[in-house]
């Protein structure tokens, strides 16, 4: 088997608060492959960003340790005129809020042309701008023309997501991250976003890391599902596979706390609490124990491990087997929450 | 861009003659008025009131507004009585010479304000931004009359480098290259005394928004483009942080004024700042008045010029 595109190894990012560093991405490892889709969801402060920033190599003061493998070389704290050769070029990103994401005082094509120029600058300025253009009407933005020499605040947040969108894949990238890509736009537009990176994925047959925190963008979009939670990940599954059968407390949690119209709703649970910050993570035993207080302490693991339960299946800690909803009988606990 | 210029002109219109107005108002407050610098104490009152009558000084205040401000566009704003000779001419001379030194001074602050303030902004944190910062607390701690006096003193008196008063060499045929080198000599320390003491807002100014414009959210879209650091400093941080820098020059021009008012004195330079103080010490009011309108008009012209300045540098004005 060839190697997978992007392969993470034990990944830890630390920041420094005070005198000591706290880790915001703990013992992660995962895997995305060509023209896959693979979601991470969790809660705000789970991690999320510190993950894809550490892919990208964007944090300034971090401490990074273990190993990010893209196409089998080692990325991790690559010095920055290596990372500068991949970055824009074969590894990519599409910002969480597109108004903040351009450069207020540069025109939209000028902003696209940066990223070819730095990555091809024998292109003439030209053929660049032909190109862009075409890029432009790639993703949908009508009349790229005078778009082009527009500035970011004369287009809408849905047009500057689309202009985000064309610098991500002027130089098609083989991989590419979306950091809540739809959260700041209105579900129209939303969909459309949407549409539009599973298409450019298909074009390009590149690997497409989503984060996200909606569970129904993860159904849509996503052929596997990493779930995070305070810098680790509880579970890892096929989408289908952790939609119809998820298995940490954590995922049914997330799921449960979704309405469902057609149901009476009475299924409706809450997790309370939220991710504790930083400095407040608990480092020891099962991290999410705190926020289900009614399940018997010894059920954790001292130190939780993922568990591959099934094919490609994996869980941490084995409190799982043991979790129910507490306003579920324990007796009749059951693993398999059919969504009806 | 030119329906802002002119919308905004049109602000600064009404602004102007409110200025006018309290000046006025506040020239009529002064003790004695036109005439009491002109004549003879001896004259008979009937005389004296007839005097009155020719100047006008008995209309009711709007027609002598309206005079004073129509001789004041001329440019006639009466005749110093200290000096014997029309005021517009006394000023004209010192504007001239405030011009120069205000002009120096602010290639200097921006000689030494924007490196400075870059530095400091790129590399905060490290030794080198503590040690300009270090340098701005000091400025800001400095009255500018102290520093003049200080560096008048150990540059001008102790080490005799610069000349210690005047604007230029006694006897030099203006328009020479000597002529000119001597007005420059004389115009450095001043000029530098006001720009080091005068920068220190810029570079804390810079400074703050090159830190602040370094974590906004398109420097991230930028390094992730894979532009090398050098590229996202000068093209994407330095332009977006120097935007409100350019801003400010208008209101520079206000600084200078108050800067030149005591470094004219304290280095005996013949400019407004200087003409002011002592136009006030010797109650040479036809004077204090046209210079308090000149430096008014000055100040508001100033305003003016950093909008328009930042409607052209600013895309987001410059549209609407
Ligand atoms: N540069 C940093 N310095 C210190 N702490 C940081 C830094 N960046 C992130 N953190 C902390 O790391 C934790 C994870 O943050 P992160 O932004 O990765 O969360 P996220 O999952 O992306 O959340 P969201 O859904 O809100 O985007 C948070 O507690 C956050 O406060
Ligand atoms: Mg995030």
């Amino acid at each position: 088997m060839s190697n997978p595109l992007l392969e993470i190894k034990n990944l830890k990012t630390s920041f420094r608060i005070g005198e000591e560093y706290y880790a915001a991405v703990d013992d992660v490892s995962l895997t995305v492959n060509e023209n896959e889709v693979l979601a991470i969801v969790g809660e705000s402060g789970s991690g999320k960003s510190a993950l894809a920033f550490s892919v990208m190599g964007l944090h300034n003061r971090a401490k990074i340790e273990g190993e990010i493998l893209f196409k089998g070389n080692d990325i991790a704290n690559l010095p920055p005129k290596k990372l500068n050769k991949i970055r824009g070029k074969e590894l990519s990103m599409i910002f969480q809020d597109p108004l903040t994401a351009l450069n207020p005082l540069m025109e939209v094509g000028r902003q696209i042309d940066e990223v070819l120029f730095l990555h091809n600058s024998k292109l003439p300025k030209a053929k660049r701008k032909e190109y862009i253009v075409e890029l432009l009407e790639r993703v949908e933005i009508p009349r790229p023309e005078h778009v082009y020499n527009q500035f970011p605040h004369e287009l809408s947040g849905g047009m500057r997501q689309r202009v985000i969108i064309a610098i991500a894949i002027a130089n098609q990238p083989e991989l590419l991250i979306a950091d809540e890509p739809t959260t700041a736009l209105d579900v129209t537009i939303q969909a459309q976003i949407l549409d539009l990176i599973r298409e450019l994925k298909n074009d390009l047959n590149s690997g497409v890391i989503l984060i996200t925190h909606d569970l129904g963008v993860v159904a849509e979009m996503a052929d596997r599902v990493a779930v995070m939670y305070a810098g680790q990940i509880v579970e890892v599954a096929d989408v289908d596979m952790l939609f119809n059968n998820p298995q940490h407390p954590y995922t049914r949690s997330l799921l449960s706390s979704i309405p469902l119209l057609e149901d009476e709703q009475d299924r409706l649970h809450v997790i309370h609490g939220i991710v504790p910050s930083l400095k407040n993570l608990p480092r020891e035993g099962c991290r999410f124990s705190a926020r289900m207080p009614w399940i018997d302490d010894d059920v954790h693991e001292e130190h939780p491990e993922l568990h591959e339960i099934s094919p490609g299946h994996f869980v941490r800690c084995t409190c799982y087997k043991h979790f129910y909803f507490p306003e579920e009988n324990k007796e009749d606990q059951s693993h398999d929450i059919t969504q009806s | 861009m030119w329906k802002f210029t002119v919308r905004r002109l049109l602000i600064s219109a009404p602004q102007i003659l409110l200025l006018s107005i309290i000046i006025f108002w506040l020239a009529k407050q002064m003790p004695g008025d036109a005439l009491t610098g002109l004549i003879d104490p001896n004259i008979s009152a009937e005389r004296k009131e007839e005097m009155r009558e020719q100047l006008g000084l008995n209309n009711p205040w709007y027609i002598q507004y309206k005079d004073w401000l129509a001789g004041a566009v001329q440019g006639d704003f009466g005749e110093s009585f200290r000096y014997k000779m029309d005021v517009s001419e006394l000023v004209w001379q010192r504007i001239v010479n405030t011009f120069w030194l205000s002009l120096v001074s602010v290639f200097f602050i921006y000689a030494i304000g924007l490196p400075l303030g870059i530095i400091s902004g790129r590399y905060n944190d490290k030794l080198i931004d503590q040690l300009i910062t270090g340098y701005t607390y000091i400025g800001f701690a400095t009255p500018i009359f102290i520093f003049g006096l200080v560096s008048l003193w150990v540059f001008g008196f102790m080490l005799g480098w610069f000349p210690t008063g005047g604007s230029v060499e006694p006897g030099l045929e203006p328009g020479t290259l000597e002529y000119i080198l001597s007005k420059l000599q004389h115009l450095l320390l001043p000029s530098l005394a006001i720009a080091l003491i005068g920068t220190v807002g810029t570079v804390q100014y810079l400074r703050s928004e090159i830190i602040d414009t370094k974590q906004k959210d398109f420097i991230l879209t930028a390094r992730a483009k894979g532009a090398p650091e050098r590229r996202v400093y000068n093209k994407h941080i330095f332009r977006n942080s120097i935007l409100p820098i350019a801003a400010f020059f208008g209101y520079e021009i206000v600084n200078l004024i108050n800067g030149t008012i005591f470094i004219e004195q304290i280095f005996a330079y013949p400019g407004m700042g200087n003409l002011f103080i002592e136009s006030i010490l010797q109650r040479d009011f036809s004077v204090v008045t046209a210079l308090v309108l000149i430096t008014g008009v000055g100040a508001i012209v100033g305003a003016l010029l950093s909008d328009i300045i930042l409607s052209i540098v600013d895309p987001r004005i410059r549209i609407k």
